[in-house]
């Protein structure tokens, strides 16, 4: 039996959201985030293992951002969102590494996000993201290559 | 050392660490409790909730609640309990683990509680669910429930109200499983020669309720 769902919201939310903002930015990270809630709360009841939780919450944060980047890529021009709702007023504010991280392939930003922001391991990223392990630590490497072609720290 | 120079004669390593460093500067804490707790409303109005808890304070002490959507289902101790974990590992084993913490939905309980302590109340309208009782402990604890306010009964008059007068023993272990105490007055039951027996929060709680309701005059403190 799963434990309370109230602590992994209490153990895991911090990382959670922090990962949601970096991967889609601090207007969606907050809907992104009440989304991964909601799925994960429909799913718990059924859940068989209750170990690695961490990496379950994320892998539902990291499909629900994949969701966000595919409907923008739809809307190719990017338009103001009339009402976009809360935001995660906190955020980090590097602004080009932002446009850095959502410029990378899928992959690539699932994989650096899921190992910095969300500690997971190259077995769990593999996971997450659906793909052997070693296509995992593939997106990895080619991912923080290009970030570092495209940001410099400030 | 300054920016540019870090910039000019950076090994892999310090890319990675500036790229980790950059995208770890996360939401303040603040900000992730007003994200949750959007979640967790939305996630209680659409019904994927079971189970709703809060941390109350009383005179005797903190309490923990716990709601389902048909009522309250369990009220207890937090210093006589185990702490909030051990009742809420206790809640998830027995009924759901989609326990949420939600203070707002325990409003009405923290008035009526407040008015019972402040002598104002005599009995409790929000709703039970008895989900956590079974068989002649549900109707030891239900005979109990209808012990009206200031008066009180014997272990031997709550078996005899569930229907079986001889089973004495097993009504005092019914209202020590009681898992909503306070507003399910097991507080009122006594011993037949008029003991006061015992209590689940322990005694002294028992005797600030009695005092409450006039059965016993205030203990000197």
């Amino acid at each position: 039996m799963p434990p309370p769902f109230q602590r992994l919201l209490d153990d895991h939310s911090p990382t959670v959201l922090r990962f949601l903002v970096a991967s889609v930015g601090p207007v969606d990270a907050d809907d992104c985030f009440q989304e991964t809630v909601i799925s994960a709360l429909r799913a718990y009841p059924k859940l068989r293992h209750s170990d690695n939780l961490r990496g379950w919450l994320l892998t539902i944060a990291h499909r629900k951002a994949l969701d966000v980047h595919r409907s923008r890529a739809r809307r190719a021009v990017p338009v103001e969102d009339p009402d976009p709702g809360h935001t995660v007023p906190d955020a980090p504010r590097d602004d080009a590494l932002w446009t850095a991280v959502h410029d990378l392939p899928p992959k690539q930003r699932g994989a650096v996000l899921l190992r910095f922001v969300g500690d997971l391991s190259h077995r769990e990223i593999a996971a997450a993201l659906g793909s052997s392990e070693e296509a995992a630590r593939r997106a990895l490497a080619d991912g923080l290559a290009n970030l570092r072609k495209e940001w410099t720290p400030a | 050392m300054t920016a540019s120079d870090r910039n000019h004669s950076r090994p892999p390593e310090a890319a990675e660490g500036a790229v980790m460093a950059a995208l770890r500067r996360g939401p303040s804490a603040g900000d992730v409790a007003d994200a949750v707790r959007r979640a967790t409303d939305r996630a209680h109005a659409e019904g994927l909730v079971d189970v709703t808890y809060s941390s109350l304070d009383s005179p005797l002490g903190r309490l923990v609640a716990a709601a389902t959507p048909r009522g309250l289902v369990r009220l207890a101790y937090e210093d006589f309990n185990g702490g909030v974990d051990v009742v809420l590992d206790h809640l998830a084993t027995r009924l759901s683990p989609r326990i949420v913490e939600r203070p707002t939905g325990f409003d009405p309980l923290r008035r009526e509680l407040d008015e019972y302590f402040e002598g104002r109340r005599r009995g409790f309208d929000i709703s039970i669910d008895w989900a956590l009782t079974t068989g002649f402990t549900r109707k030891v604890l239900q005979a109990t429930a209808a012990i009206p306010f200031g008066e009180v009964s014997t272990y031997r008059g709550v078996a005899a109200a569930a229907g079986s007068e001889r089973a004495t023993r097993a009504a005092g272990n019914a209202l020590g499983s009681n898992p909503l105490p306070i507003v399910v007055p097991c507080h009122r039951v006594l011993r037949t020669g008029g003991g006061l027996g015992g209590y689940t929060g322990g005694i002294e709680k028992k005797q600030r309720l009695l005092a409450i309701e006039g059965v016993l005059s205030e203990p000197l403190t």
